[in-house]
C-alpha cells in the first residue's frame, strides 16, 4: 500500500516542489494551503506523515500539530514541522507540542526525504 | 429718641451679638467660622470708634492728618506674608498666648519681662478702652437728646452698664477654656460680623451726606474749598508736617502688629497660615473703603455747622439736624460695634496676660501646687474673669477722670506710643539672636518714662493744675527740658515728638545693652529658637538644650495639678509615642521638659510653667558656649538631613527616569527583534523556493518532464522577483521610518500621476479582466513628490487588485477637493475589509486572516510604506469603515 503523505504549506512554489518531490517516492499526496484544510482532510484520511509549516493564514502551524495530537484516529500519524523559524525557542516550543522532527527552511529537498523516510522506518 | 427705647435696642443688639457668638462656638469647625474672610474681617478690630468717630474730628480740623494711622497698616500688609507668618509659627509652636508671652519667651522666659509687656499693654490700652466708653457715652447722649443732662454718681450713668455688659460677654466667650491658646471662635465670628456691620452703616451714612445731604463730592469741594483756612486742610506743611506724617505712619505700623487685640486676632486666633494671603489685600481694601467719605464728611459737617459742634460726631449730628433719626440711630449702632469688638477683644487679651504673666507667677503659684485639679482650672478662671472686670472698670474710672477733657484722637495716640516701646525688643528679637533680656527690659523702662515725660505728664498737669507752665517752658523753666520740644525739636506734633524721643532712647538702649551684656544661655537657647524658626520647628521639642536631674514622676505631678489625670495622662502617652520612648521612663530629659513647659503654657503663661517645672527638677547650669555648641549640631544636623533626602529624592527621580527609558529600549529592542525575524521569514520563502526548485532541476534533469521543469524555471524566476522586491521594500521601509528618506517635492498634476499609476498595473488588470475607471478626469495641481505618490497609488491599486474577482473586478480611482487638500480614493468591488483588521492593515508585516486562500505575493510592507509616504507628505491615509460592499482606501495631500 502506498504511503499518504499531507503536505501543509501556504506557499504554491514550495508546495509544488514538495510533491513532485515525494510522489517520485512512491507517496500518495495530499496538500492543504493552510491548517482549516489540513484538518478537513484529515477528517476522511489517516497520513503517515504531516509536512506542516508553522506561519500560515487562519489556523496556524501549531494549533493544527494540537489538534492532530487530540485526534485518537492520527495517533500513529508522525508531523514533522517544516518551517522558515529557527529560533531555539521555536525549536523547543515545537518539540514540545509534540512534533516528531523539526526541519527548518531553506531546506536541501534529499535531506527532507531521507529524514522523512528515516522517520518511517 | 427716648432713653429706654435707646437701651432696648442695645440690649437686643447685643443678644444678637450673644447668639452669632454662641452659634459659632457650637459649630467650631464650620467653614462659616474658619475661613479667611472672617479672619480678614476680624483683623479689622484695628478700626475702633477712634476711627468711626476720631478720624472725622481730625479731618474737619487738621485735614488730611488721619490718613497716616492707615497708611501704616497698609504699607505692613503685603509684609505679613514674611513677618506675620513667622510671628505665627512660633506662637503656635510654643503654644503662646499673649504678646507678653511672646516677649518674655523670646528673652528666656523671662518672668519680669513678661510682667513689663503686660503693664505697658495694660498701660496702653486703659486709656484706649476708656476712649471707646467716652464714646459710647457721647454718641448715647447725643441719640437720646440729653446732651445737657450731666449724670451725677455713677448708678445713673448708662455708660457704666453698657462697660458692665461688655464685659459680661467678654467673660462668657473669652474664658470657655482654661488653656488662652485655644482659639475664640465666638467671639472672633462677632468680630467679623460687626466689622461688616460698621463699615456698611459708615458707607451708608458717607452716601446719605454726600450724594443726599449735598450734591455729590464735587458740590462739597467747591463750597469747602471758598472757605477760609481751606489750603491748610488738604496740604502738607512742609518739612515739619512730612516729618510728623512719616512718624504717625511708623506709629501706626508698629500698631498694627503690637496692640494687644490685634495680636490676639491676628496671631493667636489665626486658623491657617494661608488665611493670610487674602488678608494681605482685604485689609487694606477694607480700610481704604472706611476712608473713602471721612474727608467729605468732614467737611460738610463743616459746611453744616461751622465751629459749633464736636466735629467728631458730625456723623449722628448731621442725619439728626435733618430729622432723619433712623439714619442717626444706624450710625449708633456702626460706632457702638467698633466699640464692642474693641473692647471685648482688647480686655480679653489684657486679661490673659494680667493671669498668666502677673497675677499667678506672682503669687498664686504655691496655691496651686497646693490644689486639686478642678479647682486649679476653676481659680484660673476665676483670676481672667476677675481681671476682665477689673480691666474695664478701672477704664470706665479712667474715662470719668480724664478722658472727657480729651478727644478721642489724642488718646488713641497716647496708646500707640506707649505700645511702641514693646516694638525694639519684639521687631529686632524676631531677627537678632544677641537682643538679651536685660536691654529689653531697661529700653522698654527708658521708652517708657520718655513717654510719661512728653505726653503723659503734660495733660495730667494741665488737668490738675489748670494751667499750661510746665508745656510752655519745661521743666523748672529749662527750655531744653519743655515736653513737647525735648532739646529743641519744636515741629514735632507731641505724639510725633513722643514717638521720636522714645523710640531712638529705646533702640539705643536696646542695642547698647544687648551688644555689652553676656546672655544668659536659656536665653540664647529661645534667641536660636525664634531667629531660626524654621530650621528648628523641625527639631520641635529637642530644641531646648537642657542638663540636669529630673523624674517623670515629678512632673507628671505638676501636670496633673493643672490638666487633671486624663489630659495629663493622655500628653505623656503621645509624647512617648512620638519619641519612642518606654512608658515606663523614668529619667526625664530636655524634650520632656520642654514639651512639658508647653503644655502648661496655654493655661498659666510661659512664665509660670517654667517656675513650675523648675521646682520639680535640678538643672544644671550649662555655660552658654555649651548651648551653642549643641544648637550648632542640631542645626547642621537638620541641614544635612535636609540635603540627603534632597539628594535620595534626586536619585529616585533619576532612577524612575532610567527605567522607563529602559523599559523603552526593550520595547524597542522586541520591536527590532520582530521586524528582523519576520524580514528573514520572509527572505526565506523565496529562497526556499528557490533552492527546491533548482534542486530538482539539478538532480533529476533527465526523468522530469518539460513541462515540469518549465513550471520550476518559472517558480524560480517569480521568487527571484520577489526577493527583489522584498529587499527593496525593506530599504524603502526603512529610510522611511527613521527619517532618512528626503521628499523631492515639485508641482505636479495629481491627474497624470494618477494616469500614470493606472497604466502602471493596466496589463495586469486586463489580463484577469478587471475594470480600471478613473472618475474624476480634471487636472489639478499641487506639490508632492511624483515619484513617491506614484508608489503609494499603485501600491494602494495593485492591492485592491489582489482582493477582486477576476472578470467582475471593477476598481475606481478618484479625487476631490477639499478646504485645505485633495482627497485620492482607491475603492474596488472586491471581498472588502473585515472591521477587526481596519486598525492594522497599516502595520508592517500585518495579513489579514481573510485574505484570499491562494497567497498574495506581497512583501507585507507595502502599506506600511504607504502610510509613511503619505504621512511624510504631511498628509493622512485610512481606510474607509462601514461600507456594504468592497474596500475604499483613502490618503490626503495637503495644497501646502
Amino acid at each position: 500500500m502506498k504511503r499518504k503523505i499531507l503536505i501543509v504549506d501556504d506557499e504554491p512554489n514550495i508546495v509544488m516542489s514538495l510533491e513532485y518531490t515525494f510522489k517520485k517516492q512512491d507517496f500518495e499526496v495530499f496538500i492543504a494551503r493552510d491548517g482549516s484544510e489540513a484538518l478537513e482532510i484529515l477528517e476522511s484520511e489517516v497520513p503517515d506523515v504531516v509536512l506542516l509549516d508553522i506561519m500560515m493564514p487562519n489556523v496556524d502551524g501549531y494549533q493544527t500539530l494540537t489538534q492532530i495530537k487530540n485526534n485518537e484516529k492520527l495517533a500513529d500519524t508522525k508531523v514533522v514541522f517544516l518551517t522558515a523559524k529557527n529560533k531555539a525557542s521555536d525549536i523547543e516550543k515545537g518539540l514540545k507540542l509534540g512534533a516528531d522532527k523539526y526541519l527548518t527552511k531553506p531546506f536541501s529537498v534529499k535531506k527532507i526525504v531521507s529524514e522523512i523516510l528515516e522517520l518511517l522506518n | 429718641m427716648n432713653n429706654y427705647s435707646l437701651v432696648l435696642i442695645i440690649i437686643l443688639y447685643l443678644a444678637v451679638l450673644f447668639y452669632i457668638a454662641f452659634f459659632a462656638e457650637r459649630k467650631k469647625k464650620s467653614k462659616w467660622v474658619n475661613n479667611p474672610y472672617v479672619y480678614t474681617l476680624s483683623l479689622a478690630v484695628y478700626c475702633s470708634a477712634w476711627t468711626y468717630y476720631g478720624s472725622i474730628g481730625i479731618a474737619a480740623n487738621s485735614g488730611i492728618d488721619f490718613l497716616p494711622i492707615y497708611l501704616g497698616p497698609v504699607i505692613a500688609a503685603p509684609l505679613w506674608i514674611v513677618l506675620l507668618r513667622k510671628i505665627i509659627r512660633i506662637s503656635k509652636q510654643h503654644k503662646i498666648s499673649s504678646i507678653a508671652d511672646f516677649i518674655s519667651l523670646r528673652y528666656g522666659n523671662h518672668r519680669f519681662l513678661g510682667a513689663l509687656v503686660t503693664l505697658v499693654c495694660l498701660f496702653g490700652t486703659l486709656p484706649y478702652i476708656s476712649l471707646q466708653l467716652k464714646a459710647v457715652s457721647e454718641t448715647f447722649a447725643i441719640i437720646a437728646d440729653e446732651t445737657s443732662y450731666i449724670s451725677t454718681s455713677i448708678l445713673d450713668d448708662s455708660t457704666f452698664y453698657v462697660a458692665l455688659l461688655l464685659a459680661v460677654f467678654a467673660t462668657f466667650f473669652g474664658t470657655q477654656n482654661t488653656d488662652a491658646s485655644e482659639k475664640h471662635k465666638g467671639i472672633i465670628a462677632s468680630v467679623a460680623f460687626e466689622s461688616v456691620l460698621k463699615l456698611l452703616f459708615f458707607l451708608v451714612i458717607g452716601i446719605y451726606i454726600t450724594f443726599y445731604l449735598f450734591d455729590g463730592t464735587t458740590d462739597i469741594y467747591s463750597k469747602i474749598s471758598n472757605t477760609e483756612n481751606f489750603n491748610s486742610l488738604i496740604k502738607l506743611n512742609g518739612i515739619e508736617d512730612s516729618f510728623n506724617w512719616f512718624f504717625m505712619t511708623g506709629l501706626s505700623f508698629i500698631a498694627i502688629f503690637l496692640l494687644p487685640r490685634q495680636f490676639q486676632v491676628s496671631v493667636l486666633e489665626n486658623i491657617r497660615e494661608k488665611h493670610l494671603k487674602k488678608a494681605i489685600w482685604m485689609f487694606p481694601l477694607y480700610l481704604l473703603l472706611f476712608n473713602v467719605f471721612v474727608i467729605f464728611i468732614a467737611w460738610a459737617g463743616k459746611l453744616t455747622f461751622g465751629n459749633a459742634v464736636n466735629a467728631e460726631y458730625y456723623t449722628l449730628l448731621l442725619p439728626l439736624e435733618n430729622g432723619n433719626s433712623f439714619l442717626a440711630t444706624l450710625v449708633f449702632l456702626g460706632g457702638f460695634s467698633a466699640v464692642i469688638s474693641m473692647v471685648v477683644v482688647s480686655t480679653l487679651a489684657l486679661s490673659i496676660m494680667v493671669s498668666n504673666n502677673l497675677i499667678i507667677p506672682y503669687g498664686f503659684l504655691d496655691k496651686f501646687i497646693k490644689n486639686q485639679p478642678e479647682r486649679n482650672s476653676k481659680y484660673i478662671k476665676n483670676i481672667r474673669r476677675i481681671s476682665i472686670f477689673t480691666i474695664i472698670i478701672t477704664a470706665y474710672f479712667f474715662y470719668v477722670s480724664f478722658s472727657r477733657e480729651l478727644s478721642l484722637y489724642s488718646i488713641g495716640l497716647i496708646s500707640f506710643v506707649i505700645i511702641a516701646q514693646l516694638a525694639p525688643s519684639f521687631f529686632i528679637g524676631l531677627y537678632w539672636n544677641r537682643g538679651s533680656s536685660k536691654a529689653a527690659i531697661i529700653g522698654i523702662i527708658v521708652g517708657i518714662l520718655i513717654v510719661l515725660y512728653t505726653l503723659v505728664l503734660p495733660f495730667t498737669v494741665q488737668a490738675y493744675t489748670g494751667s499750661d507752665d510746665f508745656v510752655q517752658y519745661g521743666l523748672r523753666g529749662i527750655s531744653a527740658l519743655k515736653p513737647h520740644a525735648l532739646f529743641g525739636i519744636d515741629f514735632l506734633s507731641p505724639p510725633a515728638h513722643a514717638f521720636f524721643w522714645s523710640m531712638s532712647a529705646n533702640i539705643l538702649c536696646y542695642l547698647i545693652f544687648s551688644l555689652t551684656s553676656k546672655g544668659h544661655y536659656r536665653e540664647r537657647n529661645y534667641a536660636e529658637m525664634f531667629v531660626d524658626i524654621r530650621n528648628f520647628s523641625t527639631l520641635q521639642d529637642s530644641a531646648l538644650v537642657w542638663k540636669g536631674e529630673a523624674y517623670v514622676a515629678d512632673i507628671k505631678n505638676v501636670l496633673v495639678r493643672f490638666l487633671g489625670e486624663t489630659k495629663a495622662n493622655r500628653a505623656l502617652s503621645i509624647f512617648f509615642t512620638k519619641y519612642k520612648l518606654s512608658p515606663d521612663t523614668q529619667i526625664a530629659d530636655a524634650r520632656l521638659i520642654n514639651f512639658s513647659e508647653k503644655l502648661l503654657t496655654g493655661s498659666i503663661g510661659s512664665a509660670s510653667a517654667k517656675i513650675l517645672i523648675a521646682s520639680v527638677v535640678k538643672e544644671e547650669q550649662i555655660s552658654l558656649v555649651e548651648v551653642l555648641k549643641i544648637l550648632e549640631e542640631s542645626k547642621e544636623h537638620i541641614v544635612s538631613n535636609k540635603v540627603l533626602l534632597e539628594k535620595s529624592n534626586e536619585l529616585a527621580e533619576l532612577s524612575s527616569k532610567l527605567k522607563t527609558a529602559n523599559q523603552e529600549l526593550i520595547t524597542k529592542d522586541k520591536q527590532k527583534d520582530e521586524f528582523l525575524d519576520t524580514v528573514a521569514h520572509e527572505l526565506k520563502t523565496p529562497i526556499t523556493g528557490i533552492r527546491a526548485a533548482t534542486e530538482l532541476l539539478m538532480d533529476d534533469i533527465d526523468d522530469m518532464p518539460m513541462e515540469m521543469k518549465q513550471q520550476f524555471l518559472k517558480n524560480i524566476l517569480q521568487d527571484s522577483d520577489r526577493l527583489g522586491r522584498l529587499i527593496n521594500n525593506i530599504l524603502d521601509f526603512e529610510k522611511l521610518e527613521t527619517g532618512r528618506l528626503n521628499l523631492d517635492i515639485e508641482r505636479y498634476d495629481i491627474q497624470n500621476t494618477m494616469k500614470k499609476a493606472m497604466s502602471s498595473i493596466s496589463h495586469i488588470a486586463s489580463k484577469k479582466e478587471i475594470r480600471l475607471i478613473n472618475r474624476n478626469p480634471h487636472s489639478f495641481k499641487l506639490n508632492y513628490d511624483e515619484d513617491r505618490i506614484l508608489q503609494v497609488l499603485t501600491n494602494l491599486l495593485s492591492n485592491a487588485m489582489k482582493f477582486c474577482k477576476e472578470k467582475t473586478g471593477e476598481i475606481t480611482i478618484d479625487y476631490k477637493l477639499g478646504n485645505q487638500f485633495v482627497e485620492i480614493s482607491v475603492s474596488d468591488n472586491g471581498k472588502g475589509i473585515p472591521s477587526e483588521d481596519h486598525d492594522f492593515i497599516f502595520e508592517k508585516f500585518y495579513q489579514s486572516k481573510h485574505q484570499n486562500t491562494i497567497k498574495p505575493h506581497g512583501s507585507g510592507l507595502g502599506l506600511a510604506i504607504t502610510k509613511q509616504i503619505v504621512q511624510k507628505h504631511n498628509g493622512k491615509i485610512w481606510a474607509e469603515k462601514g461600507l456594504k460592499k468592497g474596500a475604499k482606501l483613502v490618503f490626503t495631500l495637503p495644497f501646502e
